[in-house]
């Protein structure tokens, strides 16, 4: 045994001696929900980015800090989708692990609720599944925040136009059935929406909320179905996407756009439903046939064994590559010094560039996304290249 | 009509979330707080050998209840009978139970997060649509209730008119006096409390095939059933099923005809209302 150690770590001395002559290691947290509501969702769009990201950088050398080539090395927190424990993992990556940086955390309210704790410890905080109404407000109290999965408003509006635009073409009419889930994304989006569906002429037949974690949605779908839409728009989370689109399937809900919210761009999602989920929108999107797009599913299938959704997943991993392009593009591991090169300059990521607004938003991400013979498509976006044309849907095909 | 109908097949969800928990709390007397955890181990396995095999949960339902049966058969012995033995009074073995079961909650959550991962498990199976009486319904929904009413109908059959069920009744009501009459009390604990896994894991397979779940959905399952046992009685199979049919009915009355975001609101009205009247559950017997 003493043998064994002594002959390993000889080589590892001469095999590291050429290599490590200026190699240091950069000390990355990661804060999210291993447990808790926003597990399932963690676990398709975030941690698995986590893994492949350090597997890159360090598969490539490191990031390259002048002569210097610092390898990364992830601390991960789970914070039990509780904001609190949150907070106490940045504090804690902060103060006691002395973390270098700190990726964003998952979700909307997570990382509201950590924006103040990375504020104080002078972390740029990148954030890559936040969507929120009030970004303008955030930047002034914040000014390490970034926001580029887009605002609420933006997604409420990509997909209005593209019912618009189908309406115009005649295949639907004006009448929607919109629910959305009783949760700070549902409510956002739904308040979002009313005006905006009245202003672009739309005629909202059936509104109604169902709480977070409900059992059986058929009495929602029966609701929309008995108004008899021609639309059928839910702002919701996972587990119900899933229901929602089970029981549209067994009501036959005959719609021409049928539109549900997180979760559509899973993978899992095309393999339950198959052709069924053929025409089915969905928030976010991706370029679909985007040569680097399809690397980098196969590296993430490769390296985590499982595959990316597509829409947050690709914005995760873009978030990450701005943290290494700006260490290198700044030429220190100095936070002052990488935020101030953040905020000054725009980069080249995997969703395409990324160049910030006045508010420190990235202005142009995908809004919607469809489920076209096996593929999920963006189909609208704010300014990203690769939209395809939306297609109606046509019944649940058996 | 249709109301009563969706509502009679989300009761029969319900029953099958809460019959294992009232069989380890009411005869076995261990409140369970990792009831929801093994009702999703259950939901795993039917995803697992379907994905992996194109098992049919119904068929896996026979794998899976055996092995919820043993584990929580060692469960019993190796954990909670110490606190049993020690127990001086039944408040006493509430308070440690609860507490040793929260801690097994986040055990079973962290070995079911190292072992699948954190992912949904999503599958279809039998979405399908039933026509009856003009409207449609999902045919999972239907065989998940069918299985309800042949799991809750055995149970009682078993409870009541078998030697072995009348047992385990009588340590319900009382233990100290159980033993008096011959009857192996611990052994017939452990029986209860693995059978009562069995039963929850067995109705994790049948609702996995339309409810979404992961690793850390348990707790949802764990509340919902504490509801339902606490409101039809404990210790009682008839008022489990009876509650979790009042419960089903009522949440879609009120999604149909008011609003589906009430419906929280509404079962926990019904909670209220029911434990003002009746304290001790719709079946429940007053503590002597």
């Amino acid at each position: 045994m003493t043998r064994y150690l002594t002959a390993a770590s000889l080589v590892a001395l001469v095999a590291g001696g050429g290599a490590a002559f200026a190699q240091e290691t950069l000390t990355i947290g990661a804060v999210g929900p291993k447990t808790g509501p926003l597990a399932g969702g963690a676990a398709v769009t975030y941690w698995p980015n986590v893994q492949l990201w350090a597997h890159d950088v360090n598969e490539a050398g490191g990031i390259q800090v002048g002569d210097t080539s610092y390898m990364v090395e992830i601390i991960e927190y789970d914070d039990q989708t509780n904001p609190g424990q949150t907070i106490q993992a940045v504090q804690r990556l902060a103060t006691q692990d002395e973390a270098d940086f700190i990726l964003p955390p998952y979700s909307t309210g997570l990382n509201l609720a950590a924006a103040p704790i990375y504020d104080r410890f002078g972390y740029p905080q990148v954030t890559s599944t936040a969507n929120t109404g009030n970004v303008d407000e955030l930047s002034d109290q914040f000014p390490n925040l970034y926001v580029t999965l887009g605002a609420a408003s933006g997604m409420v509006g990509g997909l209005i136009d593209v019912m618009t635009e189908l309406r115009e073409a005649g295949e639907i009419d004006n009448t929607v059935a919109m629910v959305n889930v009783a949760d700070a994304f549902g409510i956002e989006l739904a308040e979002e929406a009313r005006p905006l569906f009245e202003e672009a002429g739309f005629e909202i037949v059936y509104d109604s909320s169902y709480p977070l974690g409900t059992q059986d949605l058929s009495p929602v779908i029966q609701g929309a179905s008995d108004a008899n839409p021609s639309s059928f728009v839910a702002f919701s989370y996972p587990p119900d996407t899933f229901a929602l689109t089970e029981q549209a399937i067994i009501e036959e809900l005959d719609v021409g756009v049928f539109y549900t919210a997180v979760a559509t761009a899973f993978p899992a999602y095309g393999e339950r439903f198959g052709p069924a989920a053929n025409g089915v929108m969905g928030i976010g999107g991706v370029n679909a046939d985007d040569a680097g797009f399809q690397d980098y599913v196969a590296r993430h299938l490769e390296v985590t064994g499982q595959a990316p959704d597509s829409w947050a997943s690709p914005m995760v991993y873009s978030t990450f590559q701005i943290y290494q392009q700006a260490i290198e593009g700044a030429g220190s591991i100095d936070r002052a010094e990488v935020s101030e090169y953040i905020a000054n300059n725009s980069f080249d990521t995997l969703i395409g560039p990324i160049e910030w607004d006045e508010n420190n938003n990235n202005p142009a991400y995908w809004t919607v996304g469809q489920w076209q013979d096996g593929t999920y498509r963006g189909i609208a976006s704010t300014g990203r290249e690769g939209e395809v044309d939306p297609i109606v849907k046509q019944g649940w095909g058996e | 009509m249709d109301i009563i109908f969706t509502g009679l097949l989300l009761g029969g969800t319900y029953a099958l979330i809460a019959l294992g928990l009232n069989l380890q709390y009411g005869m076995a007397r261990i409140m369970n707080l990792a009831n929801g955890e093994t009702l999703v181990a259950g939901g795993f396995g039917a995803y697992w050998f379907w994905t992996g095999a194109q098992l049919s949960p119904l068929l896996t339902v026979f794998v899976v209840a055996p092995l919820a049966f043993a584990v929580n058969w060692l469960i019993y012995v190796v954990i909670l009978r110490p606190l049993v033995k020690r127990a001086k009074s039944r408040g006493q073995l509430e308070v440690d139970t609860i507490l040793t079961t929260f801690g097994l909650s986040f055990m079973a959550v962290g070995i079911m997060i190292a072992l699948f991962g954190g992912d949904y498990f999503s599958y279809s199976y039998l979405a399908t649509p039933v026509r009856f009486i003009g409207e449609t319904y999902g045919l999972n929904r239907v065989v998940a209730f069918a299985s309800a009413v042949l799991i809750g109908g055995a149970l009682w059959l078993w409870l009541y008119r078998s030697k072995a069920g009348m047992a385990v009744r009588a340590i319900a009501v009382s233990p100290e006096s159980a033993r008096l009459v011959g009857i192996n009390v611990p052994r017939i604990s452990a029986m209860a409390f693995a059978l009562g896994g069995a039963v929850t894991a067995a109705g994790g397979a049948l609702v996995s095939t339309f409810l979404t779940l992961d690793a850390s959905t348990g707790v949802m399952f764990t509340l919902k059933a504490l509801i339902i046992v606490i409101m039809g009685g404990v210790g009682d199979i008839r008022g489990t099923v009876v509650a979790a049919v009042l419960l089903g009915i009522l949440e879609t009355f009120v999604a149909t005809l008011i609003d589906p975001g009430l419906t929280l609101a509404a079962a926990y009205l019904l909670f209220v209302v029911i434990l003002l009247v009746r304290p001790q559950g719709l079946f429940g017997r007053s503590q002597t």
